[in-house]
């Protein structure tokens, strides 16, 4: 062994803080040697915003339209999971039947969107620019208009409240929904045409950002991140939150753990989705939307006291791991503590173990494969 | 073999290339290949895409009949809970005595502006609103150059007929005119004689 030629030195090079790939304001220090990753820092809280502050200082109801801001592609799920907690912490208001299942078609539809899209950006961190993004897109778009159908905006639902949803949804919803559901199959599989045995893509992302087991319980990752290391563990199984168990549906589970587990993870809950909109499509009974608790709560926010020193956990399975809201009451139409367990900052943190000894190239799409919304993460 | 992945997915981008024309959709049928899903555009500012119904942008003052019959009370509920507190609203409307001015029964807000550039449209001044005086508009074209002359919407920007909200958005308008009718005629009825005191 001869000395080397070359005396090299670490390079420091940040990634961002304007969009590192498409996920937001958020920046990476990374510590390079030649390309290969020694050390990365991620600097998070350029996208701010008092969330939990600001919710401290409304009433519990008007929060919701803050909660569509959490995460912006999913809005439905985050309503969901502050109705929970608002529920909780009442000591349990009714949910009508129907309601239960709107949210539950909602939720699906959610999580179609958030894995279609994410899995476009996927591609697109990986260098495929456009194609599958756009093919996501259109499928997205239709799921969106749905959205708008029900509550009056694509992508800032404001829509599930304590005790149901606001409204009931318009006619023709049903039959609408189930086509799209109907017609989704056909495009998983164009899309998996298109991606799943591409030789590109597994040489890309298989064994890129292999997260252990062990690793992602300590980190105390929740999602289809988790699940792609293979840990069984799905809040809609575990909590059975509303009225999930009452479908059939699988857990998809993958074995290693890389980038290419967890967009074909995503896929596999896809298919399951649409399985449960399926079933949801076929059973959803007539009947109120909200029961008269709920009502009056939408109608008078301010008469909701909690009893003092009242606290509740409302958590459920939002599409990118376990989404958490925590209340605690004072006895006053305002929360006294509110809190936010978002999934994408608690995915993030393990970002540094994931890329250490890759080349800079597989950072973006690791960092892509996590699933970030830095309006989640930042809150 | 190694490509065969890549060929097969260059083939569904060749389908859907081929689907976005009538031709190639042509083509497609005659092969026995299935479609493309085929998106169709359109010409954006001729036409415009039709939204659904409970679209909603900024909300508007409702009025029955004239401009002066508006059926807002000035009692400053929505101000109270508008989450980004964008509604600015000074009244009811006294006169020099310090009694309240009423028009057509009802007492009237003096000022009831909204910073349309703080608002987020999230419908929950709606939901409190006990007179159905407020609803969600759907007019969405609304850029301007001023930040506080254009943005910040007054009393009379404000004010919308219930034929205009009838017109965009039937099924809302019909329930609210219903339950509106429904009060009307439970407060014409003959009131009590009030208890001594």
């Amino acid at each position: 062994m001869t000395e080397p030629l070359l005396d090299t030195q670490l390079l420091e090079v940040n990634l961002g803080p304007q969009h590192p790939s498409t996920h937001g304001v958020f920046r990476m220090q990374a510590l390079l040697d030649g390309e290969t990753i020694v050390k990365l820092k991620p600097v998070m809280g350029y996208l701010h915003r008092n969330h939990e502050q600001l919710g401290e200082g409304m009433t519990y109801i008007a929060s919701f339209p803050f909660t569509d801001r959490l995460d912006y592609f999913c809005a439905m799920t985050n309503n969901l999971g502050l109705a929970l907690a608002i529920e909780q912490l009442a000591g349990g208001i009714e949910v009508p039947e129907r309601a239960q299942y709107i949210r539950v078609i909602m939720s699906e539809l959610t999580r179609l969107v958030n894995h279609t899209a994410v899995i476009g950006f996927l591609l697109n961190d990986m260098g495929a620019f456009g194609t599958p993004l756009l093919y996501a897109f259109r499928e997205r778009e239709k799921i969106l208009d749905l959205f708008e159908m029900a509550s009056g905006s694509r992508m800032m639902c404001n829509y599930i409240r304590p005790g149901g949803v606001r409204e009931d949804v318009p006619e023709g919803f049903l039959e609408r929904a189930s086509r799209i559901v109907a017609e989704y199959p056909r495009f998983l599989d164009e899309f998996e045409a298109l991606l799943t045995q591409n030789e590109i893509i597994r040489q890309r992302a298989q064994h890129v950002g292999v997260l252990s087991k062990e690793l992602a319980i300590n980190a105390s990752i929740t999602g289809p991140m988790l699940r792609a290391s293979g840990v069984d563990y799905d809040i809609r199984k575990v909590d059975g939150y509303g009225i999930y168990p009452r479908f059939a549906f699988r857990i998809p589970l993958g074995t290693v753990g890389d980038v290419y587990d967890r967009y074909y993870v995503r896929i596999l809950e896809m298919r399951e989705s649409v399985a449960i909109l399926q079933q949801a499509l076929k059973e959803i009974p007539p009947g109120p939307s909200i029961s008269p608790k709920g009502l009056q709560l939408v109608k008078s926010p301010r008469t909701f006291r909690p009893p003092k020193g009242a606290e509740a956990y409302g958590r459920i399975e939002s599409p990118k791991g376990e989404l958490g809201f925590f209340l605690a009451s004072d006895g006053s139409p305002q929360p006294y503590r509110y809190h936010v367990r978002a999934p994408s900052f608690i995915n993030l943190t393990v970002l540094e173990d994931l890329c250490l000894g890759h080349k800079v190239a597989d950072v973006i799409i690791i960092l892509g494969s996590i699933d970030i919304v830095m309006g989640e993460v930042d809150r | 073999m190694i490509g065969i992945g890549v060929l097969k997915g260059l083939w569904v981008t060749l389908r859907e290339f081929l689907g976005t024309y009538p031709a190639g959709r042509w083509l497609l049928t005659r092969l026995g290949a299935s479609t493309g899903q085929g998106l169709f555009t359109i010409e954006y500012p001729e036409v415009k895409q039709q939204h659904a119904e409970r679209h909603r942008v900024f909300p508007f003052l409702v009025y029955d009949a004239s401009p002066d019959n508006l059926r807002c009370v000035a009692c400053k509920i929505c101000e109270q809970e508008c989450p980004p507190q964008c509604i600015h609203i000074v009244g009811p409307a006294k006169d020099e005595q310090g009694r309240p001015l009423k028009a057509h029964g009802r007492t009237f807000p003096v000022k009831f502006d909204i910073d349309v550039s703080i608002c987020m449209s999230c419908r929950i001044c709606v939901d409190v609103c006990p007179f159905d005086a407020i609803e969600m508009d759907n007019a969405h074209e609304l850029s301007g150059f001023d930040r506080f002359a254009e943005m910040v919407y007054t009393k009379e920007q404000l004010l919308k007929s219930n034929e205009y909200f009838q017109q965009i958005k039937p099924t809302e308008a019909s329930v609210v005119d219903q339950r509106l009718a429904a009060k009307a005629a439970k407060t014409a009825m003959p009131p009590q004689p009030a208890a001594s005191p």
